[in-house]
């Protein structure tokens, strides 16, 4: 893949741009459209580009299947230990206000960890297809 | 009364269409697409009936009064992730099981299987 | 943290183990993981039956702190607590069992995968079992219909892959059906918890989108709990996904799916409307008297025990379905026990027969010939699962059948009541063949040696069978919570 320069200079172009705005999805979710789901498969679009423009060696370097694997748990254990952490806190599951001081507070700590953990999940299981798909071999 | 609920005609044809190809058709990549559709014409329910006359986006914002349902949507963004999970797993087991007998369509598959019935239950 | 908090539990302690069991990956720590999480769930849902049944009342758990109907709401009563205690028990037995005995089927590396997506499964049963939100229903039910299929899918031979196929597109229909009947009852109501519905339903004229959405409701689950003639997709999976997971499904998958369609059909729907305005008693019991008897015939002459016992799952489920199509207290309950009776059963088979294929090699009946002198517990342990199948007196079979045909005799329907005894001789007919060939056949000359199978998987059998023993002597615990459990719903119903 030494050819496609004008395809290689314009993905180490659009990627990084590709990946902050889904940070800016993700963490713009608390007030306009946008979450956790939203962001992880931009996110993932990104990865899933770099690796059809560098292929997938390239890719699996960069972001190794077992690391993705991992976040596909952390992302989980994150959403889920946001909603233990309330229910140690003395509140129900996923009740964030007992989260802070502050009810508001609370509420919004809340919301931002359960969408990170979703955000990181849903990267994870899309590069995670995408690696299992194409890095099957083909079978004539 | 047709005119009215248009919606729900096409809800209905779509879903049709899509029991139709999973039921008729033998290549299971075609039966995953028919899976699909009657899947999306469920969602397109959903998300129809969540619409209110007159309503903007659920977005709080000064100068509208009237909001469409925000529930339905939510509950077919959901629905949406299953549809996905759904198709990504069972083209992981069309893959395989074109790996394993080489072909996809169902009945070289099962003709196959009547072969060798036993041997490798 | 104090009582109010365990239905959260049931959901979450296997879901937060699956993903721990992927962290960690080694075989023997997800296995233990595992074991940790379904013993834990068991115990917080016998606290939990303990409770309700002390109580006398539901305990209602409020997600998030949101409060129903617009708050997603958790509820167990004296019903769900039952299922729930069956689903992590059956769990609990049947993953603590399954770590020798899953070598055999599936290479070490990819254990934590399996302990994972079982994990996945529970959560999704449990949650279907727990909550009180329709919509909640459906996405638990495709969390552990997911899991189901890639778990039939690690099956060794490649007939496993076609069939999780075949089971994901049915699963898929049912699933997209099961929400197309609650989108329509959102639609009418405007309400998703499920005692709000019934609260907005009642207050309803009857109309046309209620009644679809029953039709779809029934449909769909129909499709899951694999109702004859929807159960195609049934003895494949079974007969071809690794040993431990079809012990596990053929004990929790289609009870609660049955759960789910008697909680809508009484704790929604009403028997009213559900029953004596819309029949559906003549529909599903001519299907359920079908199931009985042509699966029954099927199992009788199938060459192949896993099979075999597949086609019995299908004729169980549909005592189970007769049971609730009386729509009488006494129906239910029998319904219930039925369920109970089924899932500690049949898993004790399925685990017998995991043991029988590492020991023979084989499932086929014709190469068990003199199996029971050669491995006398295990083939002892079907015996007594056997027995209970057919419901012979003292065992828990017993008691869901002699409550069947009370409820039978009980609505003036006593061909019912005599068919239930008939096809019961025919469940007779196919368990004697096994243990026919099993115990009074001498083995085959050039028969290979025996391997000793995994002593877990033999203790698992016989504790589930010893359960069958058990509940069928005391029947407090078994009838009576059954019986409680269908007279709150035919409470809530009327």
């Amino acid at each position: 893949m030494t050819r496609h320069v004008i395809l290689r200079a314009l993905a180490k172009l659009l990627i990084p741009c590709i990946m902050l705005f889904a940070l800016y999805v993700q963490f713009h979710g608390d007030y306009g459209p946008g979450g956790g789901f939203q962001a992880g498969v931009i996110f993932a679009a990104s990865i899933i580009l770099y690796a059809l423009i560098f292929g997938l060696d390239e890719a699996r370097r960069a972001f190794p299947p077992r690391a993705v694997e991992l976040g596909v748990a952390a992302g989980v254990l994150l959403y889920g230990g946001t909603g233990v952490a309330s229910m140690l806190s003395g509140a129900n599951f996923l009740d964030y206000t007992a989260l802070a001081h502050d009810p508001v507070h609370g509420q919004h700590y809340g919301i931002l960890l359960v969408e990170l953990g979703v955000g990181i999940t849903v990267t994870a299981v899309m590069v995670t297809l995408f690696y299992q798909f194409a890095g099957r071999r083909r079978v004539e | 009364m047709t005119a009215g609920h248009y919606q729900y005609w096409i809800v209905a044809v779509l879903m049709m269409t899509g029991l139709y190809v999973v039921i008729s058709k033998g290549n299971m990549i075609k039966k995953i697409i028919g899976l699909n559709l009657f899947q999306v014409s469920v969602i397109l329910l959903y998300v129809s009936m969540g619409k209110v006359e007159g309503g903007t986006a659920p977005i709080v914002a000064e100068g509208f009064e009237v909001y469409s349902n925000p529930v339905p949507h939510v509950l077919m963004l959901t629905a949406i992730v299953v549809g996905v999970a759904t198709t990504a797993l069972a083209l992981s087991f069309v893959v395989r099981i074109h790996e394993a007998y080489g072909t996809v369509e169902e009945d070289e598959v099962l003709a196959m299987e009547d072969d060798s019935t036993g041997s490798d239950a | 943290m104090n009582a109010a908090q365990l239905p959260a539990l049931q959901i979450v302690i296997p879901l937060l183990a699956a993903p721990v069991c992927v962290a960690l990956r080694q075989p023997r720590v997800a296995w233990l993981t595992a074991v940790v999480a379904t013993w834990s769930s068991l115990a917080v849902a016998v606290v939990l039956l303990q409770h309700v049944l002390a109580t006398g009342e539901a305990v209602s758990y409020h997600l998030g702190g949101h409060a129903p109907p617009h708050g997603i709401e958790l509820r167990v009563d004296a019903l769900n607590a039952f299922v729930l205690l069956i689903v992590t028990g059956i769990s609990a037995v049947v993953v603590s069992a399954s770590r020798k005995s899953l070598s055999e089927e599936l290479s070490e590396k990819q254990h934590y995968l399996y302990f994972a997506a079982t994990l996945l499964c529970m959560t999704g049963l449990l949650g279907m079992t727990v909550t009180a939100d329709a919509f909640n229903v459906f996405v638990f039910l495709e969390i552990s219909s997911l899991s189901a299929y890639s778990l039939i899918s690690m099956g060794r031979s490649r007939r496993a892959l076609t069939a999780a196929y075949q089971y994901l597109v049915m699963g898929t229909l049912g699933g997209t059906f099961i929400l197309l009947g609650i989108g329509l009852l959102y639609m009418a109501t405007g309400s998703l918890n499920m005692a709000d519905l019934a609260v907005r339903l009642q207050g309803m004229e009857a109309n046309r989108t209620v009644q679809t959405a029953l039709a779809f409701l029934v449909l769909g689950a129909s499709i899951k709990l694999a109702l004859f003639p929807l159960h195609v997709w049934l003895p494949n999976a079974y007969a071809f996904a690794p040993a431990m997971v079809t012990a596990l499904l053929a004990a929790t998958a289609t009870k609660v799916a049955f759960y789910v369609l008697v909680r809508f059909l009484f704790g929604v729907f009403g028997t009213d409307f559900a029953f004596d305005a819309m029949h559906l008693d003549r529909v599903l019991m001519p299907l359920a008297l079908a199931a009985m008897f042509s699966a029954s015939i099927v199992a009788v002459f199938q060459r192949d025990l896993r099979r075999m016992l597949a086609f019995s799952s299908v004729a169980q489920i549909g005592y189970m379905v007769l049971g609730l199509s009386f729509a009488s207290e006494l129906g239910l309950a029998g319904g219930i026990v039925h369920l109970f009776n089924h899932a500690v059963v049949k898993s004790s088979l399925f685990l017998v027969m995991a043991a029988v294929a590492i020991g023979v090699g084989s499932t086929q009946i014709e190469d068990l010939r003199g199996i029971g002198r050669r491995m006398p517990w295990c083939m002892g342990a079907f015996v007594v699962g056997g027995l209970s199948l057919i419901g012979v007196p003292l065992t828990v079979g017993f008691v869901s059948k002699w409550i069947l045909v009370r409820a039978a005799l009980e609505a003036g329907l006593w061909p019912v009541a005599v068919l239930i005894l008939l096809s019961s001789l025919l469940a007779v007919v196919y368990v004697w063949r096994v243990v026919e060939v099993a115990w009074f056949e001498a083995p085959a000359e050039d028969a290979p040696q025996v391997r000793r199978p995994p002593a877990g998987v033999v203790c698992a059998a016989w504790t589930l069978a010893a359960a069958a023993l058990v509940f069928g002597v005391f029947t407090d615990a078994t009838a009576g919570v059954a019986l409680r459990a269908a007279r709150m719903l035919m409470e809530v119903s009327s």
